[in-house]
């Protein structure tokens, strides 16, 4: 290698690399403006989570999950073990959930505290669509419910609004999803299952149903939804329970 | 910092540079994929065939293992740790990396004619009797010839263009399938699989090719001369009697 060539190389490498840096920093400003990085984009995963959920919102903002003709409805359904109902559970499922109260603020013109029977009067939708484990395993059910962005439409969530916190009764599971899937036709706060109300061990009175996204995200017994632009100051700022048990915060794939 | 010109360094390289940078970045994503992989088999190590598949249905097969679940009956009392939230976050980065470093190579590999060169059966050999012979002269353990110290012989050749071209395509398409946004905008690619719970099952099979090529690869080239064979693929250049001291 004589010295032009070995001069040209590291001139070129050198430029190659100011470009690269450039280029990375206008795509990390571009990405963040629309809502491409992920609330767990730190740490050493970081590049790959980020890729994954980039490259999903990019090619899959609008598209619907599959949904499935009657006869494939699973006979024989798997409600994952969920933990033992806690007090403030049994009561209202003593007094049948006449008193279960799903509470929207934050970013909202109206907040509201809505009744089951509030949710239910609202225009609903059945699907049946796949629930998908991350372990591996899956089933497929109707779910009824009602759309997600009707409730935000009655609470007047604000435009500035960029992410969906929402809430279990079990205080340990929380889980948030960017605008992108909180309006999605497909995502619904469901109430009824197969026909019949929604039974306890698939998260009744009250689940959210995010088909597009694996099972850990339709977090069970919704009490709470908080409309905010930053998941920076809910919990450790990861946007949802799962990242600080290690697990991805956006769960399409 | 002298610039050393040797003679040797003007020869044609074994591997040429590209080969070399992706061989080893398809190693390290490769086997960060196969460990996480087989981490999360552990969460369910039940396999079914068609669109749907948990406990309450019976599988396809079960691979005899505990589980890091309590939910999947094993016959074990043993539940094992659950590694599930950082294998994923892996296999997805892993994933990644396996994906842009196919890229480069299949760019590469094209604009080089790497593909018609070196790996192609040369003409006379594209026929099965051509592998038969190679395969016997295997069994019969005579060396090979000479023409083989600078180019692959036409087993290499197909087993190379296999994993690279049918293989890796499908244990890329087949864990594409498994994934709910990704069947969202492109319901084909796990419909025409028969279902999700069969693109899972043929994931798990097609790895296992893999793993099964990458096990016959490693012993290979263990067999004929593990640092003769290996060097080459990381400095470029093959080794020569003239170099050994």
């Amino acid at each position: 290698m004589s010295q032009i060539s070995r001069r040209k190389l590291i001139t070129g490498g050198l430029i190659t690399a100011a470009v690269g840096v450039t280029g990375l920093a206008a795509a990390d400003r571009i990405a963040r403006r629309y809502g491409l990085i992920p609330p767990d984009s730190g740490g050493i995963y970081g590049p790959g989570e980020t890729l994954t959920y980039a490259a999903q919102r990019l090619i899959t903002t609008h598209s619907l999950a599959r949904e499935f003709p009657r006869s494939m409805i699973s006979k024989n359904p798997f409600a994952n073990e969920v933990d033992k109902p806690n007090d403030e559970f049994k009561r209202h499922q003593a007094s049948n959930f006449t008193d279960w109260r799903l509470a929207v603020d934050g970013m909202v013109a109206n907040p509201v505290s809505l009744s089951l029977s509030d949710i239910k009067a609202m225009p609903y939708r059945s699907q049946i669509t796949e629930v998908v484990c991350e372990e591996g395993w899956s089933y497929v059910a109707e779910w009824i419910g009602t759309p997600l962005h009707e409730v935000l439409h009655t609470a007047e969530v604000l435009p500035q609004a960029r992410y969906i916190v929402y809430h279990s009764i079990q205080p340990e599971w929380w889980e948030s999803i960017d605008m992108a899937d909180a309006l999605h036709p497909q995502t619904f706060l469901t109430w009824g299952m197969n026909d019949g109300d929604l039974p306890y061990g698939f998260g009744g009175p009250l689940r959210m149903r995010v088909p597009r996204q694996l099972g850990y995200k339709s977090v069970k017994y919704i009490v709470h939804l908080t409309a905010t632009d930053s998941l920076k100051s809910f919990g450790k700022g990861l946007g949802s329970a799962s990242p600080e048990a290690g697990y991805a915060w956006y769960a399409g794939i | 910092m002298p610039v050393v010109v040797s003679p040797v360094k003007t020869q044609t390289p074994r591997h040429a540079g590209f080969v070399r940078v992706t061989h080893w970045l398809t190693v390290v994503a490769f086997v960060a994929l196969l460990i996480t992989g087989g981490e999360i088999v552990i969460s369910h190590p039940r396999f079914y065939w068609g669109e749907t598949g948990n406990v309450n249905m019976s599988p396809l097969f079960t691979i005899p293992i505990p589980s890091s679940r309590d939910t999947v009956p094993t016959g074990y009392k043993y539940v094992m740790p659950d590694q599930n939230g950082w294998s994923r976050y892996l296999h997805f980065q892993a994933a990644w990396l396996l994906v842009f470093t196919g890229a480069v190579y299949l760019i590469a590999g094209f604009a080089t004619s790497h593909f018609r060169k070196n790996l192609v059966p040369i003409h006379g050999e594209r026929s099965l009797g051509a592998h038969w012979r190679r395969i016997a002269q295997y069994l019969r353990r005579s060396p090979p010839g000479s023409d083989e110290v600078r180019s692959y012989n036409v087993l290499q050749r197909t087993s190379y263009l296999t994993v690279i071209f049918i293989l890796f395509p499908l244990v890329i398409w087949t864990g594409l399938a498994l994934s709910p946004g990704f069947n969202a905008a492109f319901p084909f690619f796990v419909n025409v699989l028969g279902g999700r719970q069969s693109a899972r099952t043929l994931h798990f099979f097609v790895s296992g090719a893999l793993l099964l090529f990458l096990v016959v690869h490693i012993v290979m080239v263990a067999v004929s001369g593990f640092w003769t064979r290996t060097r080459p693929m990381i400095v470029g250049r093959a080794v020569s009697s003239e170099e050994e001291p």
